[in-house]
């Protein structure tokens, strides 16, 4: 079994009439991070409900590892990392219990676990640092702190599929990094991680491709040929907010033409080049450096 | 006033251990209604039983089975409409209840029937006849060994219906399985408290026990123990005060509910501030 | 033909099927501000927690119009206080308080009985309405009629976005406030007609046909007014044939009107929905 997701011509109609994707399609292969970049409304969590099986498409088809959504159902190779605002944290759940919760799919008809349940509890709260936390009400937790727990039980599902619904939001900084980490040691063991997101900062930053969307896919690919200001307008049409800088605020290396892109958290911004976004911190950090330092000479 | 005195009648005794029954299935499931957020279901459930008891009287069926099947009958019509248009579950929910209600109203007051209406309705605990005994024991019996036996599933289908599944359970048969259990818990209450009261019963416990603790298992565990007690006392009290048995329940349960909110509120000022 | 014009030989008939239209169309009225706030349950909440309020106010002496819109309020009051205290979920709370008000009034009722009939606070009894009574729902009826033709833009933009009215510096606390008091008190009005158990179909159903009628919530109102005062004047004059409960007519009534703008409505029934999607499947 190989691991891909393909989706074809997919269109999803809800019984108000409204149709919410029309011939959507799009393909990813094992060992990718994709990031889901549309404006609200586009029809990304339309897109989500239908991987995940809970619309069918009134036309064309999905593929999940060559075979249908139901049969990646019942593989329980889709696992599902939900937007903070759709879960109720007053439930009397711990920590323990969420990601416990990850094992079901796999227990006996009374979900009794045994003991590969527990070590897989165990290492999948140790991978995300949450271990100290386990006894505690998923409601007293931190912002960062509550997603890490939701992406544990992913990892207790072993869901080879990830979708997480805008996972940086809410979030501080240390902890975004330390869920990019942790999406990229997922993306080297061959899983697909799918991250609906509108932060188009940080795509840059972790995604290695982008499916671009508004009622339907605009464009799918590696991030280079995808994410570009054309493309991006596309997707976003009058919603971004664009600031052209004047020539005094630009240095000279970046060709002096730099252009400001922004919904309403991390801004993108683009240079002649392309995108002004580093792989990662440290290399954006050892770069400002160097320029702090020509300035200073 | 000799306070053993209602244990000398065989029909307190019944009464007791029916009503103890009761409160206990009403309680479990409780706790699975107030984390849906489903307490308008169980109103909306126990009110459009009526035309399901009369049509079912008119047939010559059991009446538990009619009132199953227009409970039923409520949850999927309201599932249904809501779905298909653009009205708010709520307002679909008073619409359907009230829309069978008072059809079965209207079908009541057309058959006689030897069915009294006031026992339908507020209960009848104290003089319930054998063969409505029987009814609700195995009602109470079977909806109780099935919430146990599916607990974590329907706790999971409560808390993430999405996460249920991706890991492959049958969201629409859990759906559909609360449904039905809480119409056949209806069905097992109506003779206690009758289906005006049934929500409270259906609500209270769960509401009680989610004020003293924040985890799953011991909230079922304070629920079953504070509807117990409340039924026990509710039915005691109206041996003494000759008042409504159900009203009594319902009112011990709401008193459960009022020593549960002073001693939260008694124990946590702080972190009352601080929310 | 002379067969139909019986029921207004009789004087309770008339004096039934006026007052019914009246208090159809007020509960109509308000209808469309409860569906859009979604505070269906409330409204069934409220006219189950007037009842205690209705047999003190009879042992008291006192109007039961009094007593019940004292009991709702009071209800109310006790909801948004356990709401804010215990962090339970709304609808829980709302069902805990009105069961326990409810089971009040009818412990109440069980200890000291009276004239005032069980029944008919249960399913209302149109047909023996009293005068004083009668006056009693003109004067709530009047009111209600009055605050709401003053006040329902403030209304509508409370219950379409408290935000925003906030901002504007709309004081929402008294609008919520004056919502409920309008609930109460037409909670009241109805309980006279259709009782306790199905006042809330008063306060919804005309609301829910009304909206899937139109967009516009000007029309709304008007199809919903027509609608509830149409229901509870034929509803009425229809149980004198059919010879069943009253308020059971006029419901079954409502119910029926609702069901056939769901399948019929030119916009948004289900007919209509069906060809767009029909549409949608085609053009995909």
């Amino acid at each position: 079994m190989t691991l891909s997701l393909e989706a074809s011509a997919v269109t999803v109609a809800y019984p108000n009439g409204h149709t919410a994707l029309r011939d959507a399609s799009f393909q990813l292969r094992s060992g990718t991070i994709a990031a889901l970049v549309g404006v609200n409304g586009s029809g990304k969590s339309t897109l989500f409900k239908t991987l995940m099986g809970f619309v069918k498409p009134v036309s064309g088809s999905i593929r999940i590892a060559g075979g249908t959504v139901e049969q990646a159902r019942k593989l329980k190779l889709v696992a599902y990392v939900p937007q903070t605002e759709e879960v109720d944290w007053t439930f009397p759940v711990s920590v323990w219990d969420v990601v416990m919760m990850g094992r079901y799919g796999h227990m006996n008809f009374l979900r009794i676990a045994n003991a590969e349940d527990k070590r897989m509890v165990n290492e999948s709260l140790a991978r995300v640092g949450m271990t100290e936390f386990k006894d505690r009400q998923i409601g007293e937790l931190s912002g960062g702190q509550k997603k890490r727990v939701f992406l544990a039980r992913a990892l207790a599902q072993n869901g080879q599929i990830i979708l997480l619904d805008e996972p940086f939001t809410g979030v501080d900084v240390t902890t975004e990094e330390a869920i990019i980490t942790l999406l990229r040691s997922l993306r080297d063991e061959g899983r697909i991680i799918l991250v609906s997101t509108h932060n188009l900062g940080s795509v840059p930053e972790f995604c290695d491709h982008v499916v671009l969307v508004n009622r339907t896919v605009l464009a799918s690919g590696p991030l280079e040929d995808v994410f570009t200001e054309d493309n991006l307008n596309r997707a976003f049409g009058g919603v971004l907010r664009q600031f052209h800088f004047e020539s005094s605020t630009i240095q000279d290396h970046d060709g002096k033409t730099v252009k400001l892109l922004t919904d309403d958290e991390r801004p993108l911004v683009f240079g002649k080049d392309g995108h002004l976004e580093y792989k990662d911190r440290t290399e954006r950090q050892e770069l400002v450096n160097k320029r702090i330092e020509e300035v200073g000479e | 006033m000799n306070w053993l005195a209602p244990l000398q009648y065989p029909f307190m005794v019944e009464a007791l251990l029916v009503s103890a029954l009761v409160g206990t299935v009403c309680a479990v499931f409780s706790c699975y209604l107030i984390l849906k957020g489903w307490s308008l279901m169980g109103d909306a459930i126990s009110h459009a039983v009526l035309p399901g008891i009369v049509i079912a009287y008119m047939l010559g069926l059991p009446l538990a089975v009619g009132a199953f099947a227009a409970g039923l009958l409520c949850a999927l019509s309201v599932g249904w409409i809501k779905s298909s248009t653009r009205i708010k579950e709520d307002t679909v929910m008073g619409i359907v209840f009230t829309g069978m209600f008072a059809l079965g109203l209207v079908l009541f007051t057309k058959v006689q029937t030897d069915a009294h209406l006031n026992h339908i309705l507020f209960g009848n605990i104290l003089g319930i006849e054998r063969e409505d005994m029987i009814q609700t024991l195995i009602a109470s019996a079977a909806t109780l060994i099935i919430i146990l036996l599916k607990r974590k599933d329907l706790m999971l289908f409560c808390f993430d219906v999405a996460h249920a599944r991706a890991i492959g359970l049958n969201t629409a048969l859990l759906h559909y399985l609360l449904l039905a259990l809480l119409s056949s818990t209806i069905v097992a209450s109506m003779q206690a408290v009758g289906i005006i009261l049934v929500v409270a019963m259906l609500v209270t416990p769960g509401c009680t026990a989610r004020l003293l603790t924040d985890r799953f298992d011991r909230m079922l565990l304070i629920a079953t123990a504070s509807s117990v007690l409340a039924c026990c006392l509710g039915v005691y009290a109206s041996f003494f005060l000759n008042a409504a048995t159900g009203a009594c329940i319902v009112l011990a349960q709401a008193a459960m509910f009022a020593g549960a909110m002073l001693w939260k509120n008694m124990r946590s000022p702080r972190a009352q501030a601080g929310t | 033909m002379t067969n139909l014009l019986t029921p207004f030989e009789y004087d309770y008939m008339l004096k039934a099927i006026l007052v019914s239209g009246l208090i159809g169309g007020v509960c109509a009225f308000l209808s469309c501000f409860i569906t859009l706030k979604g505070w269906s349950l409330m409204g069934d909440a409220l006219s189950h927690a007037v009842v205690p309020g209705v047999s003190l106010a009879w042992l008291l002496g006192l109007p039961f119009s009094l007593g019940a819109f004292v009991a709702g309020i009071l209800a109310a009051v006790t909801m948004g206080w356990i709401k804010k205290k215990s962090g339970l979920r709304e609808d829980a709370v709302i069902g805990v308080v009105f069961t326990s008000w409810f089971a009040l009034g009818l412990l109440l009722l069980s200890l000291y009985p009276s004239n005032l009939n069980l029944k008919t606070i249960i399913f209302g009894n149109i047909l023996a309405i009293s005068d004083p009574d009668i006056l009693q729902v003109l004067i709530i009826s009047g009111i209600s009629i009055l605050v709401l033709a003053v006040k329902w833009r403030d209304l509508l933009l409370y219950c379409f976005d408290e935000a925003h009215a906030r901002a504007l510096g709309i004081d929402t606390r008294f609008l919520h406030f004056l919502l409920l008091a309008l609930l109460s008190a037409t909670a009241v009005a109805a309980l006279q007609t259709v009782g306790a158990c199905l006042v809330v179909a008063m306060l919804v159903t005309p609301g829910a046909t009304a909206y899937l009628l139109t967009d516009c919530f000007g029309k709304m109102l008007i199809i919903a007014t027509l609608t509830g005062a149409a229901c509870g004047v034929i509803g009425a004059y229809a149980s004198y044939f059919i010879n069943g409960s009253t308020g059971g007519c006029i419901v079954v009534l409502q119910t029926l009107v609702f069901l056939a703008a769901l399948v019929f409505a030119p916009k948004h029934g289900l007919l209509a929905t069906r060809r767009l999607r029909r549409l949608a499947t085609r053009t995909a």
